[in-house]
């Protein structure tokens, strides 16, 4: 059941609806009425990604087709794009990266709407090997009509080290999905997001950790603000298997409801089947501050703008935790700017 | 002699209840006055009914800054006409550094006064300036706003605020509670260097010890929502001496 497969049959029964437990928040078979067309081959030039000027090496698709491969494909800053360039069209893609026994990789992938109401589907397949490290920025730029759905299935090997942050202004419907497979044994994991939401926008990031060995360690915060009617969606799953002791796996997902139309769904999960563990989860959903806005607004700010920078500090303790520091700057410009305000 | 902060029988609710109950004051430019008064006085009230705090309804009176009406105006806006209030609990906001909080306070201030936004190394020679004079170590103000700091810390921030953004009147709430004596003593003198003929200042506090440090011109003391005794700086010793009561027990 996945969008990719419906896009492919045209068949809409394939589609992931409200009964299926992991997508009851995120309703596709309710949404889509009909298959649109294949989006068809997009030889134009496209506008440059957001990440542009920061990886030597680019990987591009375009209406899910790939454009060109890697230049020398031994980067350790890859831009991986996948433009959505043609508008009411469905396309598909499929990636896998392999990333060898201590190297190292910083995957700066971006989902980028240059068109209107299209349809998207993204499969990646990420392996890393023994001792090599990851840090994968994901930024989603979809367009408000798109309906686009991002799954990663993540493999680790022992000593491994995979970081992860997604940030996303959510589109008419869209799922982000990371599933990690976690051998534990000194692997690393860091699964961070961000959503900001406005309008009528949608974003649900899902996370699956399955912990399969002892002394593994896993940390997941993710930070989200929705205004207007938006709805943000977080599900995050840790499983720790019969035998994954010592096992520390920590998460945290905290939200802003800026409107009173605004929703937010949220399901921490811990499926624990091991002993000495260390397992906890945190989650909030509240309001800015009055106080702290007074403060500011008694010290000259105006209102509007002491909620934006408000806002903007609450999502920055994700956004901080980004290590590559051109990426943290154009998540921090990408932040402000999706809260009205200037860097 | 004109007053710069002029009160008139300013009366105000919190949620239906009175509480001030006829507050009528005069505080001319260049000038410290004191407010005392026992606990539940409306001390606390009057400071954020003058800076404009939601909640507040006033029912009856006026309060202007150098004849400009400050009840009609949103908080921001007074802040930029010259109010500045500091807060008897200052807040702590995590993720904003107190350079960012302040720069940013400091230009929407200036934009409001259809100025000049100040240039950033002009703002970092200021900053550096009044932390070293306030004896705050200028890494603390890379950190989140007040997140983690003493009280001691939190007061002296309130302080240099104050410092950089200059304001034409201060109102101190409660400055001196959970501060120990040398903490006292680098407010005050901060406080102090303020003193103007161009600025007013309005001292809340509860004991006259504060007013050893911060020498008002005058001394007024508020019981059950009104002023009930104003005098020099020889009341506020009378009142350490003999107590409230005889105010309380008089409204």
């Amino acid at each position: 059941m996945t969008l990719a497969t419906a896009l492919k049959t045209g068949d809409l029964t394939q589609l992931p609806s409200r009964r299926d437990e992991d997508w009851r928040w995120t309703d596709l078979r309710g949404l889509i009425r009909q298959v649109p067309p294949a989006s068809p081959a997009f030889d134009d030039d496209v506008a440059a990604g957001p990440f542009d000027g920061l990886a030597a090496d680019e990987i591009l698709f375009v209406n899910g087709r790939q454009r060109h491969a890697a230049a020398s494909g031994a980067g350790e800053v890859v831009a991986l794009r996948f433009v959505s360039a043609t508008e009411g069209t469905a396309h598909a893609a499929a990636y896998a990266i392999v990333v060898e026994p201590d190297t190292t990789l910083v995957l700066l992938e971006s989902h980028e709407g240059q068109a209107g109401g299209y349809f998207s589907d993204v499969t990646l397949d990420i392996a890393v090997g023994e001792g090599a490290r990851v840090e994968r920025i994901v930024l989603v730029d979809d367009d408000a009509e798109a309906i686009d759905v991002v799954t990663a299935e993540v493999d680790l090997a022992p000593g491994a080290t995979f970081n992860q942050t997604v940030l996303t202004a959510g589109a008419r419907r869209q799922r982000i999905e990371t599933r990690v497979n976690h051998p534990g044994a000194h692997a690393n994991v860091r699964l961070d997001g961000v959503y900001a939401l406005a309008a009528q926008r949608h974003a649900d990031q899902t996370t699956i950790v399955t912990h399969g060995g002892v002394d593994g360690v896993t940390s997941q915060l993710t930070k989200g603000v929705v205004d207007d009617q938006a709805r943000g969606v977080f599900q995050g799953r840790i499983v720790v298997q019969p035998g994954a002791d010592q096992t520390d796996a920590r998460m945290g997902h905290h939200a802003l409801i800026l409107s009173d139309k605004a929703e937010v769904d949220a399901k921490p999960e811990l499926l624990i089947f091991a002993d000495d563990v260390a397992c906890a989860h945190g989650n909030t959903i509240g309001a800015l501050d009055d106080e702290q806005i007074f403060y500011a607004r008694q010290r000259g700010i105006p209102e509007a703008e002491a909620r934006a920078m408000l806002t903007q500090a609450f999502l920055g303790e994700v956004v901080e935790r980004i290590e590559h520091e051109g990426a943290r700057a154009v998540a921090t410009a990408w932040v402000a700017a999706r809260l009205g305000r200037a860097e | 002699m004109t007053s710069m902060l002029s009160i008139q029988n300013l009366h105000a609710t919190v949620a239906d209840k009175p509480i001030l109950k006829g507050v009528t004051l005069d505080v001319p430019a260049g000038q410290v006055h004191a407010i005392m008064g026992p606990n539940g006085a409306g001390k606390s009230t009057l400071s954020y009914v003058l800076s404009g705090r939601g909640g507040y309804e006033v029912t009856e009176g006026s309060a202007t800054l150098n004849g400009e009406d400050l009840l009609a105006l949103e908080p921001n806006e007074r802040a930029a006409k010259g109010v500045f209030l500091s807060f008897q609990y200052p807040l702590e906001i995590p993720g904003v550094p107190a350079l960012t909080f302040i720069r940013t306070a400091l230009n929407a201030q200036r934009r409001a006064r259809g100025e000049d936004e100040i240039a950033a190394p002009a703002f970092l020679k200021l900053a550096k300036e009044k932390a070293a004079a306030l004896k705050i170590d200028f890494d603390m103000l890379k950190r989140g706003l007040n997140v983690g700091f003493s009280g001691g810390e939190k007061k002296r921030m309130e302080i240099l605020q104050m410092a950089m953004l200059s304001p034409k009147f201060l109102i101190l709430d409660e400055t001196d509670s959970g501060l120990d004596i040398d903490a006292l003593k680098i407010v005050s003198e901060g406080v102090n260097a303020l003193r103007a003929p161009d600025r007013g200042m309005l001292v809340i506090t509860h004991y006259q010890r504060l007013l050893d440090y911060i020498k008002p011109d005058r001394v007024h003391v508020l019981a059950a929502g009104r002023i009930v005794a104003s005098g020099g700086p020889e009341l506020a010793h009378q009142l350490e001496a003999e107590g409230y009561d005889k105010y309380t027990v008089a409204a």
